[in-house]
């Protein structure tokens, strides 16, 4: 398992708009679950409406985590894509 | 004839037949299924269905409002097959053996329910989200169309409120006025009928009764009058009305790309004041030549804590980049007086208008000054930046902000992060004290913006805030006037530009007086844009400035 945290940078948080392109993203990597961390609770990161109702603001720190496939090079592309929209 | 008083959220007036939109009878039986796989594929065919129609509504969004209102239909096709939300009705289906619509209500209302109970305002509103997408796809199981309008003519179109969904299928050349019972001013209702420019008044509760249905209404969006069955009088001076306002839109329109110069040739920068990123869209919709005040404190109001330089750095580069070549003045933070934040923990005041406030709070909480300025001078690289400090009184305050720019200008370079070179520092002009110092602080800064609120209240001494003042407190009063052309005279023998962003900009009896004095730019609400362009091509300066200066030199009428 290969794993990151990042720091919420966008204003409004993870709402529906960043959050659905998440998942957009996240679609493309078939051979690898992604879960998506915040504190205690933690969902599958193809899920929109779980995502949305971790109700994840700026300055949170989540932990993203990525299991089967290509580790690494799924972990950084996905590193990349909260850098650029989160 | 009946009168019925709501709150006009979009002017123009429109008259014809009352009609009240018909909601599709979704009433959901719950039954068991024989055929488990069958009812399964069956849904997943009424998913696709609803994932083809959202992608069409999404399409005719972007065409009518714009990338923001399609991409919430995108988010709606997102919900639809959001696995979860597919996972418990597949579980409903399959485990169960209950019929597809029933599932798929009470799995909406169990998503909505859970939306409905979080703590952020924003995320409780996706409630309604994920009821209108399931209610999307039980109509389509049941085979019922969606709420329309049945009607050959145009109608004036009653609701209780308008779901987003609802609103953008409607065939809009039926459409002539809106009513709703509830909604706000900010609700879809009122922001599409302001969009497609159609006459809206809503929040009339339970005073329009179905049996109106039919008969003859005229709708009156400035006002929110409302009138059933008008009588000839009353018609005939609603229609009159009508025309009138047509005519001035019709004319107002025609304003849009010309220069704001008078008949003699003088021309004024004609700006707008706004308190929000989104306000940028109306300010280009009316034609604004750009953003004479933006007011920054917003930033502070809506976070629970001070918002972060990123924070800000996103919203000032969004005002920037949207506004494109066009200048943008950004006020500092203004809060103190009538505008408390609570994390500021500022101690209360007897006087607060004359107390810690503006940049009095930015001088001696540096910290909190340096974190704006740093994502001012961040977000200067994307557009023509102008930053103004707001409550000046003193030479040596406005000393004191430039070095704190001039600090922030030298970290950013240590830190390789790029900003403007050609950044215009300027200042609020809303104490007497700087409008008497204005000689001396012209030499400081690159231009001058007159608030003439706070000036009137500080020069007449009368509390902006009390509304039984009347008669003493009088914008129009010559000490102001005076004050006004001593402030642009000072700015133009220090070869620097001045503005007015007072309410007094749009003031239209004075804009003569503000053009005799020589005033560079008015900025103004986004709508006062064309009305004040006219005024100014009306006017002709040669003609009247001599009695204009000499009633101000020598007033008569109001000493």
């Amino acid at each position: 398992m290969k794993s990151f945290t990042y720091t919420i940078t966008d204003p409004v948080g993870l709402h529906a708009r960043p959050a659905g392109l998440l998942v957009k993203a996240i679609k493309e990597f078939a051979g690898s679950t992604i879960t998506l961390a915040k504190g205690e609770k933690s969902v599958n990161a193809l899920k929109l409406m779980g995502i949305m109702q971790m109700g994840i603001k700026q300055g949170d720190e989540v932990t993203v985590s990525v299991e089967g496939g290509d580790e690494e090079a799924v972990a950084a592309a996905v590193e990349k894509f909260f850098k650029e929209n989160l | 004839m009946i009168s019925i008083q709501g709150k006009g959220v979009s002017t123009g007036i429109a008259a014809g037949p009352l009609y009240f939109f018909r909601r599709a009878d979704l009433t959901v039986r719950d039954f068991k299924v024989e055929d488990r796989d069958a009812e399964w594929q069956r849904f997943k065919a009424a998913q696709a269905k609803a994932i083809e129609q959202l992608g069409e509504l999404a399409e005719k969004a972007r065409k009518e409002a714009g990338d923001e209102a399609a991409m919430l239909f995108e988010t709606h096709q997102m919900m639809a097959e959001d696995l979860d939300y597919e996972e418990a009705i597949e579980n409903g289906i399959r485990e169960e053996g209950r019929n597809a619509e029933s599932v798929v209500s009470d799995t909406g209302e169990q998503f909505a329910a859970m939306f409905a109970a979080m703590d952020d305002p924003y995320f409780q509103a996706r409630s309604a989200d994920v009821k209108d997408v399931s209610g999307r796809i039980v109509s389509i199981l049941l085979g019922v169309v969606q709420g329309g309008i049945d009607s050959d003519v145009p109608v004036v179109l009653t609701a209780d409120d308008l779901a987003p969904s609802e609103t953008v299928q409607l065939d809009k050349s039926k459409i002539l006025g809106f009513i709703t019972s509830g909604g706000s001013g900010s609700s879809h209702t009122a922001i599409l009928a302001r969009t497609m420019g159609i006459p809206a008044v809503i929040g009339v509760g339970d005073q329009v009764k179905k049996e109106y249905e039919g008969r003859e209404v005229i709708v009156d969006g400035g006002t929110g009058n409302i009138v059933v069955e008008p009588d000839e009088a009353a018609r005939q001076t609603l229609m009159a009305k009508k025309e009138q306002l047509r005519k001035r839109q019709a004319m107002l329109e025609q304003l849009k790309g010309k220069p704001n110069v008078s008949k003699d040739g003088q021309s004024v920068r004609v700006y707008c004041n706004i308190g929000n990123p989104e306000d940028v869209h109306t300010v280009l919709e009316n034609d604004g030549g750009g953003v004479g005040l933006f007011r920054s404190e917003f930033l502070y109001l809506e976070c629970d804590d001070y918002p972060t330089e990123d924070y800000q750095f996103e919203a000032y580069k969004k005002v920037l980049t949207d506004m494109g070549d066009k200048e943008v003045v950004i006020r500092t933070l203004d809060i103190g007086a009538d505008k408390q934040i609570g994390y500021f923990n500022l101690p209360k005041e007897e006087n607060p208008a004359m107390g810690n406030r503006a940049l009095r709070i930015c001088l001696n909480r540096p910290e909190i000054f340096r974190t704006q300025l740093r994502a001012l001078y961040r977000a200067s690289a994307y557009g023509h930046l102008c930053i103004m400090f707001p409550m000046v009184t003193s030479v040596w305050e406005v000393r004191e902000a430039k070095k704190l720019c001039e600090q922030v200008k030298k970290e950013l370079t240590k830190e390789g992060i790029p900003y403007a070179e050609d950044v215009q520092l300027g200042i609020m002009i809303e104490t007497p004290a700087a409008a008497v110092m204005s000689d001396r602080l012209a030499k400081e800064v690159d231009f001058f913006s007159c608030g003439t609120n706070d000036l009137t209240q500080y020069t007449l001494a009368c509390d902006r805030q009390n509304n039984d003042l009347g008669r003493f407190f009088n914008p129009h009063h010559p000490a102001v006037l005076r004050l006004l052309k001593m402030v642009a005279d000072n700015a133009h023998k220090n070869g620097i530009w001045v503005g007015i962003c007072g309410e007094l900009g749009a003031d239209l009896t004075l804009t003569e007086t503000f053009l005799s004095i020589g005033i560079d730019e008015l900025s103004v609400s986004p709508r006062s844009v064309l009305p004040l362009r006219q005024k100014i091509r009306e006017a002709d300066v040669r003609q009247c400035r001599e009695q204009i200066l000499a009633d101000l030199a020598c007033d008569q009428t109001q000493i």
